[in-house]
C-alpha cells in the first residue's frame, strides 16, 4: 500500500488555495503529448520472479575478476578486508555528513583522518572531507581558483592530457559564466607544460594531470613558476596511488591538488560511488567548497572534531555559497581513510612500487614484439601507450573472446592523432602470468595479421 | 546600541562618514552585535568601482558569511589591511578601528540618501519587533 500523505480534502484546499480546480489544470503548462504519458508496464510480478529476472540480467555483466589491462581513470587495486569491515559498521554506514558533532565524533573523527592523510599524500595543507570523484572535484577546483581572483580573470587553461572526461565536466560545470577554457583545443601540438605560452594576466589558473591521462610523469615546476609570473594558480589532478612513491605536487608549487581517490580502498563499482578529493594551501581555505571537519577543544580541555568554516555552505550562504553541489562522498571517505591507515606510509608505497615495476616488466616485454612500439621518451608510472599494428578495438576484441583478457583504452576516441595507439594499465592486481598471457596473445595476433 | 554621529547608515546595516572628500565606510554597532564574533573579512582591491548597493566584500562571523554593500557608489582608495589578522576590530571599535573600507564616492549627493542616526535607530528598533 502505497504512503499517500495527502487526502482528497488536502489536495482541493491546497489547489483552492493557488487557484486551480484540478490537478490537470496545474499541469497545464507541460506540453500535452508529454503530460500524461502511458507507461505500458507489465503487471506486477512476484518477490521470486522480480529476483530471477533481475539476476538473469546481472548474469550478462563481465566481473573484473580476471586478467584487466584498463585503467585511463578508474584503477583496480586491492582493497584490503578491513576496509569493507569498518565500512559496514552500523556506526559508520552512511554517506552523509554528520551536522551534530555531539553524537558523531567517530565519523568526524575518520574524516579529520582522511583530510589529515590526503595533505600528507598530496603536499598540501587542508584538504575537505571529499567530492563526488575526480572530474567534479577539478570544476571544484576551478570555481575556487575564479573566486580567489574575484572572478575578475576569465581564462583557464587546460592541458589537452588532463582525462578528456574531466575537461568535458570543467566546461559544464562553467558553462554560462563566460570563461575561455583553452589550451586543449591543439591537442597533438602542446605538452603538459607548453600549456605555458598560454598563460596570461587573464587566466585564473592551469590544470594537469600527474601523472598525464597518457600515464607520463614530468617535472610541474617550470609551470609552476609560470603560473605564479602571471598570478595563476596550478591546480594539479593526481593519482593518489602514484603518489605513493611520486613528488608531491605541493613540493612542485601545486597551489590545489585534486583527483580520483577510487584507487583508495574503492572498487571499480560500475562506475561509482567514487570520491574526490580536494587539497589546498591554507590562504585559499575559504574558496574551497565543501565540507571541512577541524579539531578542537571542548570545555574541559579534551581533544573533539566538528565541522567547522561552514558559513560559506550552501545551507547558510545560499546562492552565494563556495558551491551548490554539497554532497560529498562520506562514505568512500572512510573507504579511503582505512586502506590508507591500514596501508600505512610504507605500504601505499610499495603498492605504487608494485604499479610501477609490473607496467615497466609489461612494456618491457611488449616493446620486443615486431610490430609494437612502446612510448619511453618520459618516464610514466603504471600507464603507458603502446603504437599497435592495427586498429585497437579489433585488437581489444580478439584479446577478450579469444583470452578473456579486457585490453587497453582506445586513446583514438580522444586524441585523433593517436588512433592505434592503446593506453594499457597495470596494478598490483596484476600477476605476471597474466602480463605475459597479454604480451603472447598480442604476439598471436601479429602472427595472425601476418599470415 | 552606539551610534556615531557623523555618520550615515544604509539599510543593510553599513555606515559612511565623510573624510576629507573620501567616505569612510563600516558596518553599524548593531550589525557587529547581531553577527556575533567576527573571524574573517574580505575586502575588495584598491582601485576596484563599484555603484551604490554593490556587495563590495564579506563579513564572515562564526554564525554567518555576510555580504556588505557600498552605501554609495565609488572608486575604492583604501581597505583596512589590519583586519586580515584581527578581523575581531569590527567587533571591538567599529567606528574607529574596525572601519572596512576607504572610497571617493563618484556622485556625493548619494550621502543625503542615507538615513541619519535617529532613522537607523528607528528601523533597527522596527526590525526587531518584527
Amino acid at each position: 500500500m502505497p504512503y499517500i500523505p495527502h487526502s482528497e480534502a488536502d489536495r482541493q484546499a491546497m489547489l483552492a488555495a493557488i487557484g486551480v480546480r484540478s490537478i490537470e489544470e496545474l499541469f497545464a503548462d507541460v506540453p500535452e503529448h508529454v503530460r500524461f504519458p502511458a507507461l505500458n508496464l507489465p503487471t506486477g510480478i512476484s518477490e521470486i520472479e522480480a529476483r530471477h529476472e533481475l539476476e538473469s540480467l546481472a548474469a550478462h555483466n563481465l566481473p573484473v575478476t580476471g586478467s584487466c589491462f584498463l585503467g585511463a581513470g578508474a584503477y583496480r587495486h586491492y582493497v584490503p578486508a578491513v576496509v569493507d569491515a569498518v565500512l559496514r559498521r552500523g556506526e559508520f554506514y552512511t554517506a552523509y555528513t554528520p551536522y551534530q558533532p555531539e553524537i558523531s565524533q567517530g565519523t568526524l573523527q575518520a574524516i579529520f583522518e582522511y583530510q589529515t592523510m590526503i595533505c600528507a599524500l598530496t603536499g598540501m595543507e587542508v584538504s575537505n572531507a571529499s567530492h563526488y570523484d575526480g572530474a567534479t572535484a577539478t570544476a571544484e577546483a576551478v570555481i575556487a581558483a575564479l573566486n580567489v581572483h574575484r572572478l575578475k580573470r576569465r581564462k583557464v587553461v587546460v592541458s589537452p592530457f588532463l582525462h578528456p572526461e574531466y575537461r568535458a565536466v570543467v566546461r559544464t560545470y562553467t558553462q554560462g559564466m563566460g570563461l575561455e577554457v583553452t589550451g586543449d583545443e591543439r591537442i597533438g601540438e602542446l605538452g603538459n607544460c607548453e600549456i605555458a605560452e598560454l598563460l596570461d594576466q587573464d587566466t585564473a589558473c592551469a590544470i594537469v594531470q600527474y601523472p598525464d591521462f597518457l600515464g607520463r610523469i614530468e617535472d610541474l615546476i617550470p609551470l609552476a613558476e609560470a603560473a605564479h609570473a602571471v598570478g595563476a594558480l596550478l591546480v594539479v589532478a593526481a593519482n593518489p596511488v602514484a603518489l605513493g612513491m611520486l613528488k608531491p605536487p605541493g613540493a612542485m608549487g601545486a597551489d590545489i591538488v585534486v583527483g580520483e581517490g577510487q584507487g583508495l580502498g574503492g572498487g571499480l563499482n560500475f562506475g561509482g560511488p567514487y570520491l574526490g578529493f580536494f587539497a589546498t594551501r591554507m590562504e585559499y581555505v575559504r574558496r574551497m567548497a565543501g565540507r571541512l571537519v577541524g579539531q578542537t577543544v571542548d570545555i574541559e580541555g579534551k581533544r573533539g572534531f566538528v565541522l567547522t568554516l561552514s558559513t560559506r555552505e550552501q545551507h547558510i550562504r545560499r546562492e552565494k555559497a563556495t558551491s551548490n553541489i554539497c554532497t560529498n562522498e562520506g562514505l568512500m571517505a572512510l573507504a579511503a581513510a582505512v586502506c590508507m591507515a591500514a596501508l600505512g606510509r610504507n605500504g601505499m608505497r610499495r603498492v605504487a612500487e608494485l604499479c610501477y615495476h609490473k607496467a615497466h616488466y609489461a612494456a618491457d616485454r611488449i616493446a620486443e614484439l615486431p610490430g609494437y612500439t612502446v612510448w619511453r621518451e618520459r618516464p610514466f608510472f603504471n600507464e603507458f601507450v603502446v603504437r599497435c599494428p592495427g586498429p585497437v578495438a579489433e585488437i581489444n576484441a580478439h584479446l577478450l573472446d579469444e583470452h578473456g583478457i579486457i585490453g587497453g583504452y582506445d586513446l583514438g576516441r580522444d586524441y585523433p592523432h593517436l588512433e592505434g595507439h592503446m593506453l594499457l594499465c597495470v596494478t598490483e592486481m596484476n600477476t605476471r602470468e597474466e602480463i605475459d598471457l597479454l604480451v603472447e596473445a598480442l604476439g598471436v595476433l601479429l602472427a595472425k595479421a601476418a599470415a | 546600541m552606539k551610534l556615531d554621529p557623523e555618520a550615515r547608515y544604509a539599510k543593510t546595516h553599513e555606515l559612511a562618514r565623510w573624510d576629507g572628500d573620501e567616505i569612510i565606510c563600516g558596518i553599524s554597532d548593531h550589525a557587529q552585535g547581531a553577527l556575533s564574533d567576527i573571524v574573517y573579512v574580505e575586502l575588495p582591491d584598491v582601485g576596484d568601482a563599484f555603484d551604490k548597493g554593490d556587495a563590495f566584500g564579506v563579513v564572515e562571523s562564526v554564525k554567518a558569511a555576510s555580504d556588505v554593500y557600498m552605501p554609495m557608489g565609488g572608486e575604492i582608495t583604501a581597505v583596512n589591511e589590519d583586519l586580515e589578522d584581527m578581523p575581531e576590530l569590527v567587533n571591538k571599535d567599529p567606528y574607529g578601528q574596525g572601519w572596512l573600507i576607504r572610497f571617493k564616492p563618484s556622485d556625493p549627493a548619494e550621502f543625503d540618501d542615507l538615513m541619519d542616526g535617529a532613522a537607523y535607530e528607528a528601523m533597527v528598533a522596527a526590525e526587531e519587533e518584527e
